[in-house]
């Protein structure tokens, strides 16, 4: 195997080459109404039924911005401590298409509403920062649906002006994990904020892929744009396969075209679907029905002040309070598992207990059943319970385990099975010691053999001991008294 | 009993008001001018109903003893370039055929809110392109006016608002809406001997009125004269927020604060707009112009509007670079006309229905639009005429330093015989000499009407305001107004 801290590199005929990687992420903006109308934007409505005069572009209609989502694109940017542009414009991005009513899409070409900023990912042992160029809104187009009838072709405009954030990354990724590492990042991120579900199914997120190769130390290559790809897998795949194609053209001796291209999921391949002699002219001016955006301090501090820790910050949080690198990078990874391992501190569980507690116990648990953290049958006030009652010596681990599984199958408290069920750990000497003198009584060769110096058979008077008392004995107590018994 | 068509806007509100008739006599008698003047051609659709439903209902508030509405009683035309909820809206092209809107613009409801009726639906320049009315896809208006040459020429009745003007001046409506991007209330008022006035940039909602080119796109009334303006335009007006370029403030009472004194006002007389070839009898007019208002008392002032001449050519960018997006919306896909050859994939129906659905100026202003704006050239053009409308509006600026309105001519000559201009656009675009600066600055400007020139034709004259100062606009055209008693009207030969 390869060594993990060797640079990504195709293996080609004519030696090693470097592949460049840069994303665009189209972000569907968490907002009930579109960019610049007022129409709902539910995921799966009947088709056309979440569409203004507006977003149907009759004559003489007008686009109003849309507050929440310029707030939601400006906390987005302060998340990755990007510039915030206090004045920045709409553009017009002139083309024609059935999914596009007004013949433009309302974007920000020239002057974007976040700037620079960058993102710190980790791909295996190796931390690296990707540099985001800009963030800008711009509305989403509609649908076309071929499948409907055999020979029309029917439009739904439900998705026509809802607010996307274009997040544009600097083509500082090296390798498809990077890439991966980088998405995944952006989408916790975009999550923790709530300026974007993530929900990369349901088309909430999709990235357009861009990817040079070249050899090391040579200038940037040409590139090509794989548009749309909607999954971490697919990204990964696309760029894969791109870099690759791309390699083997170029030492056979061919050029590669700067083209747009499209990943076919089903084949991990791409294919050209236009290339630039035959781009569009889209005409980008300034939109006249919209005056420049201006942000004034109140709006900023605002939207600084409404942001959540993010994950960076909470992860470094977590390993402060003793927490290991591994379960924090575990418990941050999503924010609904961040939310709830909160709430868990909260209730009073001391965080290394809890995080492992979480990452293997709770987290096997929601495995076996199939459920996500958001409906885990356990609440972190009852799982609080059970860590404090394990902490104060009532339960062993191996009866936290059975009373969990209680927990999971009745919803009931831990305290409350433990009652009714009299799983409650005995630490009442007199009843150990009377136990273990039976044990010992029972296994005289052993005892025989552990006096003679095999001291490794003490285990094995510990595990008689509990399992003549059920499980309930505390184990430090049983450990303690046997010692002494045995001499 | 009058000819209740003699009357204007106040005189109908008040005699409403006061029972002298009632506002169904006033609504009966429009409607009749209305359906007795199709060789006009000045309307596209005759709504009576709308205005005699109106009408009941300010006769009913006066029997009931409620305030009437400030347009109470008053019936008045609306330019097609209004949506009208229910009533056909083609902006004259065959694009939006059989297009009726489910909406009512804001400037129309501003209007029926207070008590205005509507007789119909008014004839225009394609799109609101043209200065002729020309460019109309369903017929040009033509003038009422004729010259006294005894010839019957039919002449233009300015445009893109024509068909506003020849209804307002053949007295089929007392006043009637119209829009202005360049000149296109100003100019038709002038060549019709009427008032029309375009407010400050965003004083009247854009909502629901069909764009030509929003950064300039400005509604604004047309009336018999400035006071029925200024009643008119304080009905249109007001914050909208549908329309992000909205003025958020309060609308003034121009009514009450119209003042014929100019004393202690400074006008200036811009030397740039005294063109090459412009007619004396321009200049003349011009001249007597500023006799009056230095008899209502003003000061004059000469000053300077370096960059002018480039108005033009900056707004011939512009304005076609704005349209060409703005109507990429007439595509067939869902409203209006449709051509859909045999086999004709998506490409070729856009191609098809455009074809055939757009005239021929609104192609050409398409293409440039297209042009101006395509990669390779919209430095050169689009950027650079932007620069330009900056400069334009510094040198108003610069100019108020000085003085507190502009006064010009309206237009380079009177109006002009139709076929007489279109086969020459550049020939059409040079009427807007005079109107086209204060359109890029954004800034209130009036038409008032001056005299007749030789052939017994109206000429007017502009006056050009600071932003957001239509009160001086409207005062100093008052005071212009007073002293020309302009009385002149075309003779009914329709």
């Amino acid at each position: 195997m390869a060594d993990a801290t060797a640079p990504y590199r195709i293996k080609g005929a004519t030696g090693d080459w470097e592949v460049v990687i840069g994303l665009e992420v189209h972000a569907q903006v968490t907002s009930n109404a579109k960019l610049f109308s007022g129409a709902a934007t539910a995921f799966g409505a009947e088709p056309n039924s979440q569409v203004s005069l507006i977003d149907a572009a009759m004559p003489g209609m007008l686009p109003v911005p849309n507050r929440e989502c310029i707030r939601q694109a400006v906390r987005t940017g302060m998340a990755i401590d990007a510039e915030i542009n206090r004045w920045s414009r709409f553009d017009r991005k002139n083309y024609f298409y059935a999914d596009l009513p007004q013949g433009y899409q309302i974007s920000q070409l020239y002057h974007p509403l976040v700037g620079e900023g960058s993102i710190e990912i980790e791909d295996g042992e190796a931390v690296k920062t990707i540099g985001v160029e800009r963030i800008h809104v711009e509305q989403d187009a509609g649908k076309l649906m071929h499948d409907q009838h055999p020979t029309r072709s029917y439009v739904d405009l439900n998705r026509s002006g809802v607010a996307l954030m274009e997040i544009v990354s600097r083509p500082d990724m090296r390798s498809p994990s990077e890439a991966g590492a980088y998405l995944r990042k952006l989408r916790a991120i975009l999550r923790y904020v709530g300026s974007c579900d993530g929900n990369m199914e349901e088309g909430s997120m999709r990235a357009d892929v861009n990817v040079s190769v070249r050899k090391p130390g040579d200038e940037l290559g040409t590139r090509t744009e794989t548009k749309n790809v909607n999954s971490v897998r697919f990204v990964m795949a696309a760029i894969e396969h791109e870099a690759n194609r791309q390699v083997e053209l170029l030492e056979s001796g061919g050029t590669i075209v700067q083209e747009t291209r499209l990943f076919n999921a089903d084949t991990g391949t791409t294919r050209s679907m236009r290339s630039k002699e035959d781009a569009h002219d889209y005409r980008y001016f300034p939109d006249p029905d919209l005056l420049p955006l201006e942000l004034d301090d109140a709006f900023l501090e605002e939207c600084r002040a409404s942001l959540p820790e993010l994950p960076d910050a909470k992860r470094k949080r977590y390993e402060a309070a003793g927490v290991t690198p591994y379960n924090a990078g575990v418990l941050t990874a999503e924010v609904e598992t961040a939310r709830w391992f909160d709430a868990l501190l909260e209730a009073g569980a001391a965080p290394v207990a809890a995080s492992n507690w979480v990452t293997g116990e709770l987290f096997g648990a929601l495995n076996r059943v199939g459920k996500d953290i958001t409906d885990s049958p356990v609440t972190p006030g009852q799982a609080a319970e059970l860590l404090a009652l394990v902490a104060d010596g009532t339960l062993s681990g191996s009866l936290a385990k059975q009373v969990f599984e209680v927990m999971l199958e009745t919803g009931d408290a831990p305290g409350k099975i433990v009652e009714e069920r009299g799983l409650k750990q005995t630490s009442d000497t007199g009843a150990i010691e009377a136990v273990i003198a039976e044990v010992l009584a029972k296994n005289p060769a052993q005892l025989e053999q552990y006096r003679g110096g095999k001291v490794a058979l003490f285990g094995f008077f510990v595990g008689q001991t509990m399992k003549a008392m059920g499980g309930k004995a505390n184990p430090g107590v049983v450990n303690e008294l046997l010692k002494k018994a045995l001499g | 009993m009058t000819d209740l068509t003699d009357l204007g806007i106040r005189e109908i509100r008040d005699g409403v008001r006061e029972g002298t008739f009632s506002a169904r006599e006033v609504a009966t008698a429009f409607n009749a001018a209305v359906a007795g003047a199709k060789p006009l051609n000045a309307f596209l659709v005759e709504t009576p109903d709308h205005a005699l439903a109106a009408a009941d209902a300010a006769d009913a508030a006066r029997a009931a003893g409620e305030t009437l509405k400030p347009l109470a009683g008053v019936p008045i035309g609306m330019k097609d370039l209004f949506c009208t909820k229910g009533v056909a809206s083609t902006a004259a092209s065959h694009i939006l055929e059989g297009f009726t809107p489910q909406y009512e613009s804001t400037v129309s409801q501003n209007l029926w809110d207070a008590g205005a009726g509507m007789l119909g639906k008014l004839n225009m320049d394609q799109f609101a392109m043209g200065s002729s009315n020309e460019t109309s896809a369903f017929g040009n208006v033509i003038s009422p006016w004729r010259r006294n040459d005894g010839g019957n020429a039919a002449l233009a009745p300015g445009g893109s608002s024509g068909g506003s003007s020849a209804a307002v001046a053949a007295r089929l409506c007392p006043g009637a809406t119209g829009t202005d991007t360049g000149g296109s209330i100003r100019q038709p008022a002038a060549f019709t001997g009427i008032s029309g006035i375009k407010p400050t940039y965003g004083r009247c909602s854009r909502w629901g009125t069909i764009a030509f080119a929003s950064s300039l796109d400005q509604a604004g009334p047309m009336a018999r004269d400035v006071r029925d303006c200024a009643i008119m335009l304080e009905a249109m007006s007001g914050f909208d927020a549908k329309d992000a370029t909205s003025l958020d403030l309060p609308v003034p009472r121009w009514e009450q604060g119209l003042n014929a004194s100019l004393a202690g006002k400074r006008v200036g007389i811009p030397r740039e707009y005294r063109v090459d070839n412009m007619p004396e009898e321009i200049e003349a007019l011009w001249q007597q112009g500023i006799a009056w208002v230095k008899d209502a008392g003003a000061e004059i002032v000469e000053v300077s509007l370096p960059h002018t001449k480039y108005a033009l050519p900056a707004y011939y960018i512009i304005a076609p670079a704005e349209a060409s997006s703005n109507l990429a919306r007439y595509d067939g896909v869902r409203y209006g006309q449709r051509n859909l050859p045999d086999g004709a994939n998506l490409q070729a129906m856009y191609a098809a229905t455009r074809a055939a659905g757009f005239g021929e100026e609104v192609k050409r202003r398409i293409l440039i639009g297209t042009y101006v704006l395509s990669a390779g050239f919209y430095d050169a053009y689009f950027t650079q005429a932007s620069k330009v409308r900056t400069l334009i509006a510094r040198d108003f600026e610069h100019a108020w330093d000085k003085c507190d309105v502009l006064l010009t001519p309206t237009a380079p000559s009177a109006a002009f015989a139709l076929g007489e201009k279109s086969a020459d656009p550049l020939a059409m675009y040079l009427n807007d000499v005079f109107t086209v600066p204060s359109s890029l600055a954004g800034l209130p400007a009036m038409s008032v009407p001056g005299g007749l020139d030789r052939a017994g034709l109206p000429l007017g004259l502009q006056v050009i305001g600071k932003a957001l100062d239509e009160q001086g606009v409207l005062n100093a055209a008052l005071a212009i107004e007073e002293r020309a008693g302009f009385v002149a009207r075309p003779q009914a030969w329709w």
